[in-house]
């Protein structure tokens, strides 16, 4: 069977200025191909990103874009998903962007389950500042912030965080499986609720120490070692495997998933009438409106 | 409070007391006041031992004095306290008589010739206005985070938003408030946020995101007493730098500042057309008293009409759309996701007409250097526009007067009732110069209007005269006199009176 879009249609005219080698672009792709899968009508998708080297990504895309301001992509999205909510939302960018200078929206979006699909190119470094530590950046690793001591902070694990904040599908994957990085971006967008997908997405300039070698040796996929992914208290286990507990393994693929939550566009009242965009402006009936006043 | 307000009543008005409580000082009262002192405490305790009522009794002796008709007395009191404590009501109504009774044992009404008139009149506040005239406007998303004066804006449209389609959120902090009113607005629904200064000042690099964006928001700033967290609950005009200076670099905005709830009402769904015509944050100015006061007002026309600006889905072809077209006017078409075959992005770097980004690899080279002048060049245009389509200053009150206030806001109403007493009392001819568009500024019309000036006072409530520095800035035109307030309280009409006297003595 024909499909009516092509791999290419999600393609836009712009090519991406990262590095090569940049782990991005496995991300760029996988979105591609996840989109392609679900065979989402580009136009009906909006992706929202912040600042930084990943939140170049939508220019590189032939859906709707809005490339915000650093660290507010996740609150202009919840803004676009209430105006109006048949539009499939995703947000892009670093780690730098939503686990640092965005960190508070991070956990209040989670909290509220809206049905966005969040993907964080995670490398552990400030990439278009050419390199200061990063909120994830590896205790004692040095940057052009840190240089004598190297990071002295704990970093964040966005991982354990999504558990605690309330989302509802929690996955980490990784730029050297594109394939496997692609299932999880797709069954993502297609879940409903709040999706955070933290790529492990390798810089290749700015971080000499997490580099692809440093995760094809320590990479293990959940899934394939019996994770029960409906399983919270095992989701809290494995989530803190890697950083906390030791930097030998990492567990890679869906750590936590649930679909008995609602989302927040399931319980918001005025969303009821339908799409807010497509509601009539003006007022029916001003008199009543105005008779409290009286 | 017998020690603030003694001095205030006038002359044939009267201060109702208790008598076993603290009393008017006779030194300190005008000439020809009534003292009206009733056992406040001990009539409301015959009716019920804890006294609570005894306001009540001594509200009762304002309604004789008035020469108010009661049945308004008792109907608001069935008002508060419904049907579900009939008791409660019929207690007030007793107390409410004891102090009508009292007052007829003591001379009876003030005769001031009143007339009341039985038709009911809309009571409120400039921010219930200022909620009316978005929902008249048809905004759909309002998101803000608490702060007063501007919480009742949220508490209001929370309420009676959801009914309208209106999607009303508390957020995490005002820097989501404006993020996601960004959102909301791209995303083409009319949307809206609200706070004060301090808000406000945290929202700054997202109102210039969409400036930078072109998309259409408004934004409300209710001030307060400044700086940083101030005087919470006192009023001032001291934001208006802050409104006119938001955001890094230069992106085209208006600045309306109501005067009055009717102006609430329509500038703010004057704000929504504006937004969405030039595609950029409108800000509406207003304050604590007038956000926050009560005033009675006529009904407002809802019928307001309702401009979206231009669309590209509206007989445009998708091929070749070119979101942010350099035009004349410098409005481009605008398209919302959804829409097919329109797609493109909107970025806050600088772009070129199609949204790609001119900051990353092509900023510099001498054609980009081009692109990004004529981009920032089309934004500014707008502004062209804005002033055509804003409120021009107005000048109030008598032609060839001696003296002319200069005023924004919300100082409307205590200097029109200064300038009718000065004109009354000692005969000298003000009228006042006002603005319910600070920005863009109307300089031509200003300075027209400035020509017939003999002299002139600028009431402001700030410490540097915000709005005098932009006057003269705008026009050349530096005021002879500048009163300005910011102790927290609003101006007064006696306040402007007397200094319309010193200046023109």
């Amino acid at each position: 069977m024909k499909l009516e879009f092509e791999m290419d249609t999600y393609k836009s005219e712009i090519k991406p200025t990262w590095c090569p080698g940049c782990g991005d672009f496995a991300v760029l792709k996988s979105l591609q191909m996840a989109m392609h899968a679900l065979q989402l009508e580009p136009w009906n998708v909006l992706i929202v990103s912040g600042i930084g080297c990943s939140s170049n990504l939508p220019h590189f895309l032939s859906t709707y874009g809005f490339h915000a301001i650093h660290g507010r992509a996740l609150p202009v999205a919840e803004g676009a998903k209430l105006a109006n909510p048949d539009l499939n939302v995703i947000v892009t960018g670093g780690d730098g962007d939503g686990y640092g200078i965005g960190v508070g929206h991070f956990i209040h979006a989670m909290r509220r389950n809206f049905d966005i699909t969040y993907l964080v190119m995670n490398n552990q470094i400030y990439g278009l500042t050419t390199g200061q530590a990063s909120p994830t950046s590896e205790k004692g690793m040095k940057t052009k912030s840190t240089p004598i001591e190297g990071v002295i902070e704990n970093p964040v694990d966005p991982i354990s965080l999504a558990l605690a904040s309330g989302a509802t599908y929690v996955a980490r994957c990784f730029s050297g499986d594109v394939k496997g990085m692609a299932d999880l971006v797709q069954k993502g967008i297609e879940h409903h609720g709040f999706a955070l997908i933290d790529c492990m997405s390798p810089c290749v300039t700015y971080n000499k120490v997490n580099t692809y070698d440093f995760f094809r040796s320590r990479v293990y996929d959940l899934q394939k070692e019996g994770h029960d992914s409906k399983d919270m208290k095992a989701a809290f286990a494995k989530a803190i495997e890697w950083p906390f507990v030791q930097r030998d393994r990492i567990p890679l693929g869906l750590f936590y998933r649930t679909e008995d939550v609602p989302t927040y566009e399931d319980l918001e009242p005025a969303l009821k009438k339908g799409p807010p965009v497509r509601q009539p402006l003006g007022i029916e009936d001003p008199d009543a409106l105005l008779s409290e006043f009286l | 409070m017998m020690d603030v307000h003694q001095a205030d009543v006038i002359e044939g008005g009267a201060i109702v007391y208790d008598v076993d409580g603290i009393k008017p000082e006779p030194g300190k009262i005008r000439k020809n006041v009534r003292l009206i002192g009733i056992p406040l405490r001990k009539k409301a305790q015959t009716l019920s031992p804890n006294a609570l009522m005894r306001n009540t009794v001594a509200l009762g002796a304002a309604v004789q004095l008035f020469d108010l008709d009661f049945r308004h007395v008792e109907s608001a009191f069935r008002d508060i306290w419904g049907d579900k404590k009939p008791e409660i009501v019929q207690q007030n109504i007793q107390a409410a008589r004891l102090g009508a009774a009292a007052v007829d044992e003591m001379g009876g009404s003030l005769h001031l010739g009143l007339t009341y008139s039985n038709e009911p009149k809309y009571l409120m506040t400039g921010n219930e206005a200022l909620c009316l005239g978005a929902l008249a406007a048809g905004v759909k998303f309002l998101a803000q985070y608490p702060m007063t004066p501007a919480s009742s804006i949220l508490h209001w449209m929370a309420l009676h938003g959801p009914a309208h389609g209106v999607v009303v959120k508390q957020v995490e902090d005002e820097l989501a408030a404006m993020n996601m009113t960004v959102g909301a607005g791209f995303a083409g629904v009319r949307a809206m946020t609200a706070t004060s200064g301090g808000g406000f000042s945290l929202m700054v690099e997202a109102i210039g995101q969409a400036g930078m964006t072109e998309t259409p928001l408004v934004a409300v700033l209710v001030q307060r007493s400044g700086p940083s967290t101030g005087l919470p609950t006192k009023t001032e005009q001291g934001d208006l730098n802050l409104a006119l200076g938001a955001g890094q670099g230069d992106w085209p905005r208006a600045i309306l500042a109501p005067r009055n709830p009717e102006e609430c009402f329509s500038l703010t769904a004057q704000a929504f057309n504006l937004a969405e015509i030039y595609q950029t944050p409108i800000i509406v100015i207003s304050d604590l008293y007038l956000g926050e006061g009560y005033r009675t007002v006529e009904k407002f026309d809802f019928n307001v009409p309702i401009v979206r600006g231009m669309m590209a889905a509206d007989g445009g072809t998708a091929k070749g759309f070119r979101r942010y077209e350099i035009t004349d006017s410098g409005v481009s078409p605008r398209a919302l996701p959804g829409t097919k075959g329109f797609q493109f992005i909107g970025a806050t770097d600088e772009h070129m007409e199609n949204g790609e980004l001119i900051s990353d690899v092509l900023a510099g080279l001498p054609e980009y250097v081009e692109e990004r002048r004529k981009m920032h060049e089309k934004r500014m245009r707008k502004l062209d526009g804005l002033r055509k389509d804003t409120p021009r200053p107005e000048l109030w009150g008598s032609k060839n007067a001696d003296l002319t206030l200069i005023l924004w806001g919300s100082t409307w109403g205590p200097a029109h009732e200064a300038i009718l007493a000065a004109e009354e009392g000692q005969g000298v001819k003000v009228n006042s110069l006002e603005f319910p568009t600070l920005f863009p500024f109307h300089v031509e019309e200003t300075q027209q209007m400035l020509r017939g000036v003999k002299q002139s006072l600028a009431v402001e409530g700030n410490y540097t005269g915000q709005f005098t520095r932009l006057l003269r800035a705008e026009t050349g035109y530096k005021p002879d006199h500048f009163y300005g307030r910011y102790d927290g309280e609003p101006f007064a009409s006696r306040d402007i009176a007397e200094k319309i006297l010193e200046v023109t003595a």
